[in-house]
């Protein structure tokens, strides 16, 4: 807009900040920054300084080098599980719950009658915590006590959550759960902006009602598939809490954030070793990080 | 919105229909059917878990969880708040969301307006680095923020453990710091579409800084903090994860951790473990039945940009 900055040229000469104004702005500014840098920024620069020293959180601090990584990657058996089972988290996150999401919010979005009940409904789960959600799990999936077994029957009780191949599933069913109300709430809302003229003007091009969809609505809510592809990743990199919930991430469902809790909280306190989980947790996330922000950036530039 | 988007169109102009009406109606029973099937199927686990919860189990173990009741009470809420002390793990995790959310809006805004309205060298890198800062794994920051927080010492008045590992102070000021990128990202989205020109105004006005902050901008802001604040509410009560780290005193551990905790004895009823659950879920259900708007709104917020 180059009216709006020629007045502003205009303006005489850059703003300036009283004393006070900058008092505040020092103030105001300066105590969330350090809040982020004391606990957010600096400990996971620390996490990576850790991660090359093998401490117990007790005794001197001793350089290792790579050692922990080499363990890590070559004699800790429940490593490449997690992996797998964070793969996993992302895939069935990614595949199934964002685009069943999207389809409940394209059927939403056509104005059913009762939309607003459907919608609270598919989106009550996201507001329980995912700990709740884990023992609602046990609840219906328990061996002996469970809700599926009892509708089952049978004499040998299938154990949905104590099988190590079979409970990671279950868990996935349980997480995808609450991810697909998010993503429904996501594109409804991306739905709502999409402007009615473009549909229009696809159906008397003589679109189908699917080709318009894929063709003309889904390019146009771009900005959020990438803001579901953010959250889906974040969260599976994230999860943790429905596993611990369950059994303490043991036993089948092992994930990265599970072993880095072990190493801490765990009876042997190994604190580099950690770390070096939690750095590999991190280069991961940074990657993805990155990506979002840079695209975020350059809208900010288009702006 | 039950009137569809082609009422908007005049009836002349509008093309005719490429499917005969009933089919189209037919699509439309269709479409019911599945949503009200996949709606039953997300509410069956909750509902399952309240019905559960009202039974006493040697009912349910005798004639199934789906049988019809033969008595119903509200025992085991009774139960798992006088046993279990309920009670105090609520009023641990208020005493961390209520001064969290606070806190995490007030400072949140103010990095916003520095950002957004003020123009300030290096905004950006700010915004990004708090941005960021909030989608990383909180597993990441747990170690070094473990033995940070057992060297910081804190008075007697403060922590009774004497130093900021397991005390509240721990919980609420991780909470604040990580939720802050998150809300400053939604807030400076926000504070961007705001008419500049009342800043202007109230600038030329000689407004200094912080009434352009706290009187011009704020109140402007005020569905995005409320939006904000519902959901942050939600989080901070929900998390389970900076509990079970920071804290080592049972007493001290907020109502998600704890439920956790309490599990051992729940082992064996099922029934009371569904009634804790109840107990816990409720208070972000009521808040999310009664501010639906503001809750989804939140989230969206932070979504579509600008």
């Amino acid at each position: 807009m180059p009216n709006t900055r020629a007045r502003r040229a205009g303006r005489p000469g850059p703003r300036r900040h009283t004393r006070r104004d900058l008092v505040v702005l020092g103030a105001l500014l300066g105590i969330p920054i350090l809040l982020d840098l004391a606990l957010i920024w600096g400990p996971t620069l620390a996490s990576v300084g850790l991660s090359f020293t093998t401490w117990d959180g007790i005794g001197d601090i001793q350089w290792a080098g790579l050692k922990n990584y080499d363990n890590l990657f070559t004699n800790y058996p429940q490593f490449w599980p997690a992996v797998r089972h964070n793969l996993l988290w992302l895939v069935f996150l990614g595949l199934l719950a964002a685009p069943f999401g999207l389809l409940l919010a394209v059927l939403i979005d056509r104005g059913v009658r009762f939309s607003r009940f459907y919608q609270s409904t598919l989106y009550m789960p996201v507001v329980l915590s995912l700990a709740v959600v884990g023992f609602i799990a046990q609840l219906i999936l328990s061996r002996d006590q469970g809700a599926v077994n009892a509708v089952i029957g049978g004499r040998n009780p299938t154990d949905w959550l104590g099988n190590p191949g079979l409970n990671i599933w279950m868990v996935l069913l349980a997480a995808c759960w609450r991810h697909t109300g998010y993503v429904m709430i996501l594109y409804l809302a991306g739905l709502k902006s999409v402007d009615p003229g473009l549909k229009e003007a696809a159906a008397l091009d003589g679109a189908s009602e699917r080709q318009a969809f894929f063709r003309v609505v889904l390019p146009t809510l771009r900005p959020v598939n990438v803001i579901v592809g953010v959250i889906t990743v974040i969260e599976s990199l994230r999860a943790f809490d429905i596993v611990y919930a369950i059994n303490k991430g043991r036993n089948g469902l092992e994930l990265l954030s599970v072993l880095v809790t072990d190493n801490i909280i765990g009876e042997a306190s190994r604190i580099g070793f950690g770390s070096a989980i939690a750095v590999v947790l991190l280069l991961v996330s940074l990657g993805f990080i990155v990506t979002y922000l840079v695209q975020e950036l350059r809208g900010e530039q288009q702006r | 919105m039950t009137a569809p988007a082609t009422t908007t169109v005049p009836p002349a102009l509008r093309p005719a229909p490429t499917t005969p009406a009933p089919a189209r109606r037919r699509g439309r029973f269709g479409v019911h059917l599945f949503l009200s099937a996949v709606s039953f199927a997300f509410l069956a686990p909750l509902l399952l878990a309240v019905y559960a919860s009202l039974r006493p189990y040697e009912e349910t173990a005798k004639y199934g969880y789906f049988s019809l009741p033969r008595q119903l009470s509200f025992d085991y809420y009774q139960q798992a708040f006088a046993d279990s002390g309920m009670s105090k793990y609520f009023l641990n995790s208020l005493l961390i969301a209520v001064p969290g959310v606070l806190l995490t809006l007030f400072l949140a805004s103010f990095v916003a307006f520095a950002v957004s309205r003020v123009r300030i060298r290096g905004g950006i890198v700010l915004l990004m680095l708090f941005t960021a800062g909030n989608l990383l794994p909180q597993q990441v920051i747990v170690t070094p923020l473990y033995v940070l927080f057992n060297k910081i010492p804190l008075p007697y008045w403060m922590s009774d453990s004497l130093t900021m590992y397991d005390s509240l102070w721990a919980v609420i000021s991780v909470q604040t710091a990580f939720q802050l990128g998150f809300c400053v990202f939604v807030l400076a989205n926000f504070m961007r579409t705001l008419p500049r020109e009342i800043l202007e105004a109230a600038i030329v006005d000689g407004a200094g800084l912080w009434t352009q902050y706290w009187r011009v901008t704020l109140p402007l802001c005020r569905p995005a903090l409320a939006a904000l604040g519902t959901l942050q509410f939600t989080w901070m009560y929900n998390d389970f994860l900076w509990g079970l780290v920071f804290l080592s005193d049972g007493d001290k551990l907020p109502v998600t951790s704890a439920l956790n905790n309490l599990r051992g004895q729940f082992f064996t009823d099922y029934n009371l473990l569904a009634a804790g659950s109840v107990i816990v879920a409720l208070p972000t259900i009521v808040v999310f039945l009664l501010l639906q708007r503001h809750f989804i709104a939140g989230l969206t917020l932070g979504a579509s940009k600008g």
